[in-house]
């Protein structure tokens, strides 16, 4: 098993320009079922894939592939079509919310929201919306979700991948990457790994994951990875200490980050003394969760949280 | 982006707010002519004179050039000599004020210049409040938050007297309900016209919260005044940055000198930069990865000089205006390029540092590490350039390697 998306997942894409395009192709590379776009001002044509497959993906594929991805003006439209149970988001930040919403009433499971710089009103907005919906989101400002081996939807690398037994989740892209890379460099593959991204208004907590890798068969561990700002890293903790039986390491970006300022991310700021690192480090450690005292250690965090 | 409390007071007017009269002066001589007819508008002879900067505490700050004078003063002489009398009182404080340097608890020992003053009426004060709307990152929505320690600081009151505090959730799709308004004035001990006057005041500032994109508004204090009116006396308004393209009005209001000059440059190029204290320059792709960094380089007994974020989607020019603001800082005696390629390619970053060395020089030590997309690529751009690049394979590596080509 795996959490969020395995091998049956059928993917739309929202938002076929540029960006969009690229990281479609990468997955359909790496063996996602993409099966339709949403682009109203390309609707009723097809866009044309083809290239050298990633074989790092889903097994037993032919070398190249080549593919016509048929377009459509609404989600509705595609799902009634194709059937699709999840959609990425790539559509630009005015937009992007009325995307995830559109999503959300064509009755998607999941939606990867990619994108950054949606505005925070709009964000409140696309989740009040989803409450009571069927639907569950990951993102916005995400790196997406993979599990390696059936299907990537996002625009991580897929080739740092493995199969294994950890569950990864983290707030941040590039650190993702580290831990997923030093996880396998040491043998431990990956049952899913979850950007929930670096927004402060997001739609899939550390909490919802850690629930999700804790009913999953297959994981054995989690690691979690947090940054300064909010409270969710707090809240996972507690989480942790009192339903979580499988191990979790866990490590926290910006310790030296300086107060009042927003570190790249949205949502990575420390104001009137809350959201920092060592509170959250704090919490973390008092819960069990094994931390890693720098990024380059965080392989080896989850190799001792193994025991 | 934040703007100025005369800025924050102008937008709240324009929604019906209530705020104390008050001119934004440049000058002496505009500080002095404000003065008259504030008096004549609001009957009250007592005039305030506030420094304008992008900084709270201003009213226990001092000028480091005048350590007598307070960022803000009342200013009383026209109770007894008139109009002419304050004019005079403004213009001899304004001289002051005006080009000086104020220091207060938020703006660290090195201060701000005043570039602007706001003259306003007095106020005859009967409470002081405090009152924010902010978002609530936990449900997801904007709240109101109330207090009756008006004047003292938000953070203190919630360490000492969270009871103090008074909190209600805004719904997006309904604004702040009137029960919530009237929950609230109770909750602060108002009855009468006061609190029918807060009501309307806290349901209009909820809705500029919604309307105007803010990521926090804070009235601090927010008074009755002896008439039963509720006025914000002080305005602070930041917005986000993400919804600024439908609100150029505020855009506008962006004042350039209070910002970093480095960190303008580097928003204006599309990257993320903060200047910092220490001596070794950090160059990363991903925000989470770049503070990483940072804590790294500390955690092996350095100090990063910066966090910049290169972003997912930076092309070599980019990464050439990074390295040229990076080198642009005088503390900086080594750099670090931690890269893992995702969306964002080794081979584009490599060119980019090449070219960066090519057109500015290199006159510290430079380590780099890549590793991802097209790593190879990048590792073999980089090494038939010839330049002196000190290659490693992990973060941390990178660290050591950085600071010990610095001692």
């Amino acid at each position: 098993m795996s959490v969020l998306v395995d091998r049956n997942t059928t993917v739309l894409v929202q938002g076929l320009g540029k960006t969009g395009q690229f990281h479609t192709d990468k997955a359909i590379a790496y063996g996602t079922q993409m099966v339709g776009a949403v682009h109203p001002s390309r609707a009723g044509t097809e866009f044309h894939f083809e290239g050298e497959t990633d074989h790092s993906g889903a097994p037993g594929r032919d070398d190249t592939y080549s593919l016509d991805l048929p377009i459509f003006a609404t989600v509705n439209e595609a799902v009634a079509t194709t059937g699709a149970n999840a959609s990425v988001v790539y559509v630009p930040p005015p937009f992007a919310a009325d995307a995830i919403m559109e999503a959300t009433a064509a009755g998607i499971e999941l939606v990867v929201a990619i994108t950054e710089g949606i505005p925070v009103a709009d964000m409140i907005e696309a989740k009040r919306y989803l409450q009571g919906s069927g639907t569950r989101l990951v993102g916005p400002n995400c790196p997406g979700v993979i599990t390696p081996g059936e299907c990537k939807i996002g625009i991580m690398p897929g080739y740092i991948h493995q199969r294994g037994k950890i569950g990864v989740v983290s707030r941040s892209g590039t650190l993702t990457y580290e831990a997923v890379h030093q996880l396998t460099l040491l043998g431990l593959g990956q049952t899913t790994a979850v950007g929930i991204g670096g927004d402060p208004v997001n739609g899939t907590s550390f909490v919802d994951c850690l629930q999700m890798f804790q009913a999953d068969d297959e994981t054995e561990g989690v690691i979690m990875i947090g940054e300064i700002g909010g409270s969710a890293e707090e809240e996972a903790a507690a989480y942790v200490m009192s339903k979580m039986t499988k191990p979790v390491a866990g490590f926290i970006a910006g310790t030296t980050a300086p107060p009042g300022k927003r570190m790249g991310h949205a949502g990575a700021i420390v104001s009137g003394g809350m959201g920092t690192a060592s509170a959250k480090i704090e919490a973390m450690q008092s819960a069990g969760v094994v931390i890693a005292e720098t990024p380059s250690d965080m392989g080896d965090a989850m190799v001792r949280a193994l025991g | 982006m934040k703007i100025h409390e005369h800025q924050a007071k102008q937008l709240m007017a324009a929604r019906g707010i209530p705020v104390p009269l008050g001119r934004v002066a440049r000058s002496v001589d505009e500080a002095a002519a404000a003065v008259r007819p504030l008096i004549e508008e609001s009957g009250n002879p007592v005039v305030v004179l506030k420094s304008q900067i992008h900084a709270g505490g201003r009213g226990k700050g001092t000028f480091s050039e005048h350590p007598d004078v307070r960022g803000v003063n009342v200013i009383t002489d026209g109770i007894e000599g008139g109009p002419g009398a304050a004019e005079d009182a403004v213009r001899e404080l304004a001289q002051h004020m005006l080009d000086s340097t104020l220091i207060t608890i938020q703006t660290g020992d090195e201060g701000k210049v005043v570039n602007r003053l706001y003259v306003e009426q007095g106020i005859n004060i009967d409470r002081e409040l405090y009152l924010a709307v902010l978002l609530d990152r936990a449900s997801s929505r904007n709240i109101v938050m109330a207090s009756t320690e008006g004047g003292v600081e938000i953070e203190k009151v919630a360490k000492e007297t969270p009871e103090k505090i008074l909190r209600e959730e805004i719904d997006p799709a309904i604004g702040l309900a009137s029960f919530q308004a009237n929950e609230l004035a109770h909750g602060l001990g108002l009855d009468g016209d006061a609190a029918k006057h807060f009501a309307v005041f806290v349901k209009a500032l909820a809705q500029a919260a919604t309307d105007l994109d803010t990521d926090l508004i804070e009235i601090n204090p927010l008074v009755v005044t002896t008439d039963g009116l509720v006025m914000a006396l002080d305005g602070k308004m930041a917005f986000d940055d993400n919804a600024l393209y439908r609100h150029p009005d505020i855009a506008d209001m962006r004042d350039d000198s209070e910002e970093d000059a480095a960190e303008l440059a580097a928003k204006n190029a599309g990257l993320n930069y903060i200047k910092l204290d220490g001596t070794i320059g950090c160059l990363v792709n991903g925000a989470g990865l770049a503070m990483a960094t940072m804590d790294t380089i500390k955690h092996v007994g350095g100090e990063p000089a910066n966090f910049l974020d290169v972003g997912g989607g930076a092309n070599a020019d980019q990464v050439t205006t990074a390295f040229q603001i990076i080198t642009k800082d005088p503390n900086v005696e080594g750099i670090f390029v931690n890269i893992f390629g995702g969306i964002m390619r080794c081979d584009i970053i490599a060119s980019g540092i090449v070219e960066a060395i090519e057109r500015v020089g290199l006159e510290v030590p430079l380590v780099v590490r890549l590793e991802g997309t097209n790593v190879d690529l990048g590792r073999q751009i980089i090494d038939e350039s010839g330049l002196e690049v000190v290659n490693v394979d992990s973060l941390r590596d990178g660290a050591e390697k950085i600071l010990e080509l610095t001692a």
